[in-house]
């Protein structure tokens, strides 16, 4: 395959790396020296408080924001300003976002074939079928033919799971999935990111459901001021924090 | 416990609701409001009288000369007279047939297009767009299948009138998307080049540009390239057009939230795949009211070509006003151009509140 000579050599089992990642939004210092190494499978949870750059690190691994020095290596490919990379790059990675994002104009169906049929040159039929398959899967499949507007907000975002679980993604970001739903929608959400973290999907998830975390995270990290301030798996993270900072974090909003 | 029962819902007091309850609550709420509605009711009577009075129960139509205008009435008869030339301009009257079959032709797709339950609707509006100005061509002006040359400036009436603004509407609307595009775009050459465009063509009269095209645009080319008139002032109001068209289209495209952006890119659409399938069928949406609303003003605007010596239909019965044999016509030859004007426009007008009322799929309430 002639996309091969684009990638690069990684330790085997890692498939997103970033390697002292910096970004800055004019003046302000977002991502301050971000080392984080993914390997299949795993599911790992991101937390902190608002501003501390935890969603403007998952935007960089696809490129929606762009970072200014460092290394970011998503499945073999180095996202630079090369556009073929970062398509490589966005055919690999999923994302679901916090305001759901659904296209409006269109059908939930039409929602969930329009990237396979125009970015991936699947045929109608099949891509129409891969969609009902991933929308029986967030359990919608009756509400194929409605529009986003017609729907509540926790099966918009399960459509919006469905839509990118459609161009096959190796990986899934989620950034904030469950924070602009009503308090008895989360559920629904969270059940379908269970369900797919227990199939092996790799998932990075920007979120505060600490129940979430604890029950399928393989590592929780906490991030302040736009570092990684601290990472360990669920049980110690929660129970042993190591620093300061964390453990006031985890008083806020554990308190409650 | 007992259990609730719930009370039935009672019919509203009969003057609260139905005409009598709007009249009541609109129209005589109090006397002062009494007897201004009486006041305006006699007057819009006394007036209306007045002029169904004029326009026809004393008004002519017969005849073939002033001389059938006696009744004190309108005079219709000028407008039957002249109609054809209203409406064929100074085209040759033995070749009338072929904008006869133009005409019939436009009218019979608008209605096809504009009617919900017709079926191959894509085909129909690629006909439309790219077929259909080709026949119009060749029908209108000749020069192929044995047809007839029939110079532009014979041309005029309302059919130039629809000429100059369906060929505007058309050929405006992509260039400015493509401008409102290039305005909005990451790349500072392009950025510039859509900015200055359309700064500078709105910064400018119509008229001018009109003058331009026509006086100012042949001295500098050499002796001998003759451009048609007709198309040097078509190519001045598209160009003129595209820049206002250009500006309500980044007024759409501004509309529509950043995430639907960043949605398209996560999921691997290119620049041109997303905006064509994502940001610009939800853009042109909401800017349909201002996009008709430029059309509209396309539409009245193209009687400007006027002084360029073009003769819309405008030009022509302020021609034929003046006319000897035809004194105090004005009224109804003024009256006959604005009716003819509000019809298109409204039609317009009509069609994009249906056509958004159809588009609209239940979000942003």
């Amino acid at each position: 395959m002639q996309l091969e000579s684009d990638k690069v050599n990684t330790s085997s089992s890692a498939i997103i790396e970033l390697k002292n990642v910096n970004k800055w939004y004019g003046e302000f210092h977002v991502l301050k020296d971000i080392n984080l190494t993914v390997t299949k499978g795993e599911i790992i949870v991101i937390c902190g408080p608002s501003g501390s750059g935890k969603s403007t690190m998952i935007r960089c691994i696809n490129r929606l924001e762009e970072h200014q020095s460092g290394n970011i290596i998503v499945n073999g490919v180095p996202l630079t300003n090369d556009l073929k990379k970062i398509d490589l790059v966005r055919k690999d990675v999923g994302m679901v976002f916090q305001h759901f994002n659904l296209f409006p104009h269109l059908t939930v169906l039409q929602n969930c074939t329009l990237a396979p049929i125009w970015a991936r040159k699947t045929p109608q039929k099949e891509a129409d079928k891969l969609a009902m398959k991933y929308l029986e899967r967030v359990k919608i499949p009756e509400q194929a033919n409605k529009y986003p507007g017609q729907l509540s907000g926790g099966q918009q975002q399960r459509v919006a799971i469905a839509r990118s679980l459609c161009m096959n993604p190796q990986v899934m970001l989620f950034d904030e999935p469950t924070s602009a739903l009503d308090p008895e929608m989360v559920k629904e959400v969270l059940d379908v990111m269970i369900e797919l973290a227990s199939e092996g999907m790799t998932m990075l998830c920007v979120t505060h459901e600490m129940g979430f975390a604890k029950s399928v995270a393989n590592r929780v990290m906490f991030m302040d001021a736009g570092e990684i301030i601290e990472e360990n798996a669920p049980h110690e993270f929660f129970t042993h924090p190591k620093s300061e900072r964390t453990k006031l974090f985890l008083s806020q909003i554990l308190q409650h | 416990m007992t259990a609730h029962i719930p009370k039935p819902s009672l019919p509203a007091p009969a003057q609260t609701v139905g005409v009598v309850g709007w009249l009541r609550k609109n129209l005589f709420s109090s006397w002062p409001n009494t007897i201004v509605t009486v006041l305006c009711f006699l007057l819009i009577a006394y007036y209306g009288y007045l002029f169904l009075d004029w326009a026809l129960l004393t008004a002519d139509l017969g005849g073939v000369s002033s001389d059938a205008c006696t009744s004190g009435g309108a005079c219709w008869t000028f407008i039957n007279v002249r109609f054809p030339q209203f409406i064929y301009g100074f085209y040759p009257e033995n070749l009338r047939w072929r904008i006869d079959i133009v005409y019939a032709m436009f009218a019979t797709l608008i209605v096809l297009l504009v009617n919900e339950r017709v079926p191959f609707k894509k085909w129909l509006a690629i006909f439309t767009l790219f077929v259909f100005p080709v026949i119009a061509f060749y029908l209108l002006y000749g020069g192929a299948f044995g047809l007839e040359i029939v110079d532009t400036h014979k041309w005029g009436g309302l059919m130039l009138t629809l000429v100059l603004s369906c060929v505007g509407i058309v050929a405006s609307l992509p260039i400015g998307v493509v401008l409102a595009l290039g305005r909005r775009s990451d790349m500072p050459v392009i950025r510039s080049i859509s900015t200055v465009y359309i700064e500078f063509w709105r910064g400018v009269p119509l008229i001018t540009v009109l003058f331009m095209a026509s006086v100012m645009l042949p001295l500098f080319m050499s002796a001998g390239t003759d451009t048609d008139k007709l198309l040097r002032a078509l190519i001045g109001i598209t160009m003129f057009q595209a820049a206002y068209m250009a500006e309500v289209v980044r007024g759409g495209l501004q509309a529509i939230p950043r995430g639907q952006y960043e949605a398209a890119s996560a999921l691997g659409l290119n620049y041109w795949k997303s905006m064509s399938l994502i940001i610009l069928p939800q853009a042109l949406k909401l800017m349909i009211p201002g996009i008709v609303n430029t059309f509209i003003a396309l539409f009245k605007d193209t009687s400007l070509v006027l002084i360029i010596g073009l003769f819309d239909l405008l030009a022509l019965v302020q021609s034929a006003i003046i006319d000897p044999d035809w004194p105090n016509v004005s009224t109804e030859g003024y009256l006959f151009v604005a009716s003819m004007f509000w019809v298109f426009c409204y039609s317009m007008s009509k069609y994009s509140q249906a056509l958004e009322r159809k588009l609209h799929t239940g979000h942003r309430n």
